[in-house]
């Protein structure tokens, strides 16, 4: 898409994301209204915004439509197995402080098979920042139900109704030790950028929830309507409450979304943590990772 | 400012885990996530105690599948890796054994056998995962595993185990037990300047040119560290040299081909055994670990008895030594293979033996280690056999003594595997 | 050589400082493998110690040379794999001989009150390592001490090193004296001087 919409002046890159986006692999898989596009956009222009060095900038995904984000940003990034992002970006991140290490995957991804990685990061506060986009939803398996499916919502594999009492993830991160936790919609775009941005220079472990329609196989079950019917709905029924306690955030089907920023706390992170229990037995002459022998040796 | 501490060059005295640790440190091992688990647990203290003298890290993860994630995410980070866990551990990494595999991330993980299945016997030896070593994680691959006979070894393979594993860009397995785990033993760690240790070969092109899983001529892909600025996407799913998604028949067929190439081409470099007295021999003891190390004895014994035996130790267990038990298969009467598992190492020894000698199994399942003495019978009972070609796989229950009966197959189409690129005959030994 | 007590008594580590003292200070070649119950405390526990100048091709014990003891229980578990001829250390403060149909040398010390009397019971099996060393010949006394001396923490080197001097000291008399028996009747002779010690 991007190439066919290209400007005639060879001096202007074909996509003002050209840089961080993989050209080469849009378009993308996603659906028409899904808000995995706006997530990433905003996360894109967000990192366009940092003064950060992307070369050190890793994405790391699991599995699911979100987990496709690692596929489509030009930087370092990694597709790893189904709820497995997060251990995998704390051996990256530990193996080298420098660099900063950004999950993004799904609801399903980070808070079922990977729920039990989700809530030791935030306890250890390893400095990683995760990005769940919370649609409700396994989508691409083709709508199953997620921890977060909202009460009474029907899934294929709730054909009744789900019955089980959803996570609310924000909570859950906040109770488990993030230092930095959010939440925004897909409508938010301007605010969801800001806050990546935030929580990427955040130290210690942020968690960012952004709520995005699904239209085939949640809206369209639970006769929700289409993407921009999802976008009415957040603009109807988010409101915005920074400071709110975590447990108050809590998701009801045809209820309100309470979004913005509510935790945002000082707590060494984990290689602080450690580097200061550790003391003298840890030589900080050593440069790490352990290959770089000639650095090494210059710092000896 | 501080002395190195990676490689302690001495005598010690040291249990076989601690001997792990320390094949790792002196490989250069900068990481280790683990969680504890009996009778590996001590591999995992001891690089909490070692690592961060070195300024590696060491993390106790929450789980075994983070702690396999872990060492993946750290060795694309630039830093060797490592972890160590048993049975129920080693049955939650094979997922991500598998990631390792497809994204051709050198690390090391070290087995402590234990008694299986399910939670089995945490304190008491077995050599049950054999297979599981080979195939636990689902679809088709190849790996290194190893298998040491003393605490020195457990040293020195461990080591061993990260040379193969940066050289080839596999998870390469180092699979001891209990009962070598937990012995305490001499170990001479030499001098830094005498070990042998290979990193990985890395990109040194320009940036934006680097295509991380187009292989050299070696099948082996050069590697980068993340943050190089390559900005390079990784991915379980198959892939292309780009590391792009490709769903297609060909680019699987491409991929996983070459994932098993860069193992099976390379059998000569890769495999490892000790020989002793295997000329002329009727009978040939073939065993590996702590059923091995009690062979040795048993080997003498019968000897003594007057019985023509030898003994093939096998030392690097996966790849199989194909080629040697074919070409050995032709000269002897029978295979002897004492393993403490139901039967897992002797199929490939029956397989490769194709019908060309008798292949006998002395299982024993775990909890203790043969004696020497189950294993002479087993030699002089097997002196005595008149001397037949018919292929034919005895079981012999060594704890019950009780003989099973002996199952009879017909040695079929052995030749028939023209396409598989067998294993040149490759003798080395190391010392124990 | 076996060493055997219950959880607790420092039974492993003493087991490691024999095998450290043969494979490290008079470089021979050494195994140690240990066996205990799952408790950390109480049960039934032993080490055994494998020594040589060759490689070990075997390291476990099908029958023992010397098996010191520190518990009845260990005691009564283990003195039947003692071979024809070897020799029995007991600590018998916690052990009661019974009879006993082989021809064994028999070394006896009352290691844990030794230890008691030097005012911390978790020495007594340095006492019976002194006790080794001093009656048998597994390892030379001078590797025994310095495995010792590197195997404990640096605070407690030197009740140690008097733990193990005791031991090592009782040991070397008695073996002088030509075992237990002997060494007992001719304490029996000198009753008069222990019971005038026991008065004072």
């Amino acid at each position: 898409m991007a190439t066919e919409l290209s400007v005639v002046d060879s001096a202007m890159p074909d996509h003002p994301m050209e840089e961080l986006l993989r050209m080469d692999r849009l378009p993308h898989i996603w659906c028409p209204g899904c808000g995995l596009g706006t997530s990433m956009t905003s996360f894109i222009v967000g990192l366009q915004e940092l003064d950060i060095d992307l070369d050190k900038a890793v994405v790391v995904s699991g599995i699911g439509c979100t987990g496709r984000v690692a596929g489509y940003v030009k930087l370092d990034s990694f597709h790893t197995t189904h709820g497995r992002a997060i251990p995998f970006a704390t051996g990256l991140k530990l193996a080298n402080p420098e660099l900063k290490v950004i999950v993004f995957s799904g609801d399903g991804d980070l808070s079922a098979i990977g729920g039990n990685h989700l809530i030791h990061a935030a306890r250890r506060n390893i400095d990683i920042t995760v990005v769940c986009v919370n649609n409700f939803i396994y989508g691409m398996t083709g709508g199953q139900a997620a921890p977060t499916t909202p009460l009474t919502a029907t899934s294929s594999t709730t054909p009744y109704g789900c019955y089980e009492h959803p996570f609310n993830l924000p909570y859950l991160a906040a109770a488990s030790g993030a230092v930095f936790v959010a939440r925004w919609t897909a409508l938010h775009v301007r605010r969801m950028k800001d806050t990546m941005k935030e929580a990427i220079e955040k130290p210690g472990f942020s968690f960012v929830e952004i709520i995005s329609p699904c239209p085939t196989v949640y809206l369209r079950r639970n006769k929700m309507g289409d993407g921009l019917a999802m976008m009415n709905y957040f603009k109807d029924k988010a409101e915005i409450r920074h400071g709110i306690d975590p447990k108050d955030a809590g998701i009801i089907m045809g209820g309100k979304i309470i979004v913005g920023k509510f935790v945002d706390i000082d707590r060494a992170a984990h290689h602080q943590m450690m580097e200061d229990q550790l003391g003298d037995i840890w030589p900080h002459d050593v440069v790490q990772p352990g290959l770089e022998e000639e650095k090494r040796a210059a710092k000896a | 400012m501080s002395e190195d501490r990676s490689v302690l060059t001495g005598d010690h005295f040291i249990t076989g885990d601690e001997a792990c640790a320390e094949g790792g440190m002196a490989a250069g091992c900068m990481f280790f996530g683990g969680y504890p688990i009996t009778p590996a647990t001590e591999v995992a203290e001891r690089m909490a105690k070692r690592l961060p003298e070195v300024g590696g890290t060491f993390i106790q993860m929450e789980d075994e599948i983070a702690s396999m994630n872990s060492i993946l995410g750290a060795s694309w980070a630039g830093a060797k890796s490592m972890t160590s866990t048993s049975g129920p551990g080693f049955s939650l990494m094979m997922e991500n054994l598998g990631l390792g595999i497809m994204l051709e991330t050198p690390c090391v993980l070290v087995n402590v056998q234990r008694g299986g299945p399910s939670t089995g016997l945490p304190t008491l030896v077995a050599q049950a995962d054999m297979m599981q070593a080979r195939w636990g994680s689902h679809g088709d691959y190849q790996l290194i595993a190893l298998a040491p006979v003393s605490c020195q070894e457990c040293f020195d393979l461990t080591l061993q185990a990260f040379n193969y594993s940066e050289k080839y860009r596999v998870p390469v397995l180092v699979m001891t037990d209990e009962s070598m785990g937990h012995m305490t033993e001499k170990v001479v760690i030499p001098p830094k300047e005498e070990l042998e240790v290979i990193n990985r070969k890395m990109y040194d092109g320009p940036k934006g040119e680097y295509l991380p899983f187009k292989a050299d001529d070696d099948l082996v892909p050069p590697m980068m560290k993340v943050g190089d600025g390559h900005r390079i996407h990784v991915t379980g799913l198959t892939h292309d040299e780009r590391g792009y998604p490709v769903m297609s028949a060909d680019a699987h067929e491409t991929l996983v081909r070459r994932l098993i190439d860069k193992i099976k081409k390379n059998v000569d470099d890769i495999i490892l055994v000790e020989e002793i007295d295997l000329e002329g021999a009727d009978i040939v003891i073939v065993s590996y670990g702590i059923s091995a190390r009690v062979s040795y004895r048993a080997l003498r014994m019968a000897k003594e008895a007057g019985a023509n035996v030898g003994m093939l130790r096998l030392i690097t267990v996966w790849p199989f030594p194909e080629k040697m038990i074919r070409e050995l298969a032709k000269k002897v009467q029978t295979f002897i293979v004492p393993e403490i598992n139901a039967g897992q190492i002797v199929l490939e020894v029956e397989r490769c033996a194709a019908g060309n000698a008798e292949t006998v199994l002395l299982s024993k399942l775990g909890g203790a280690v043969f004696q020497p003495e189950e294993i002479v019978e087993a030699i002089l009972a097997e002196g005595k056999a008149p001397r037949k070609k018919a292929s034919a796989t005895k079981k012999k229950a060594g704890a019950s003594k009780k003989k099973a009966a002996a199952t009879k197959k017909k040695a079929s189409g052995a030749k028939k595997t023209a396409k598989t690129k067998s294993s040149k005959k490759t003798t080395k030994k190391v010392g124990r | 050589m076996r060493v055997s007590g219950f959880g607790g008594q420092g039974i492993i580590l003493a087991g490691y400082i024999v095998g450290k003292a043969a494979a490290i200070h008079d470089k021979k070649q050494a195994t140690m493998v240990q066996a205990y119950g799952p408790e950390a405390r109480g049960s039934a526990c032993s080490s055994q110690v494998v020594v040589a100048e060759e490689p070990i091709e075997f390291p476990y014990l099908s029958a023992s040379d010397v098996l010191a003891c520190m518990s009845q229980e260990a005691y009564e578990k283990f003195v039947g794999e003692l071979r024809e001829g070897g020799t029995l250390l007991i600590d018998e403060t916690l052990v009661t001989m019974g009879a006993l149909d082989k021809d064994v040398q028999i070394f006896s010390i009352p290691a844990t009150q030794f230890a008691e009397d030097l005012g911390r019971k978790i020495v007594a099996n340095i006492v019976m390592l002194g006790f080794v060393a001093g009656t048998t010949d597994v390892v030379t006394a001078e590797a025994m001490r310095e495995a010792v001396a590197s195997s404990v923490p640096p605070a407690a080197v030197e009740l140690n090193m008097k733990a193990f001097d005791q031991g090592y000291e009782y040991g070397v008399a008695q073996r002088a004296a030509g075992g237990a028996a002997a060494f007992k009747a001719a304490a029996l002779e000198a009753e008069l001087i222990g019971s005038t010690q026991e008065a004072s």
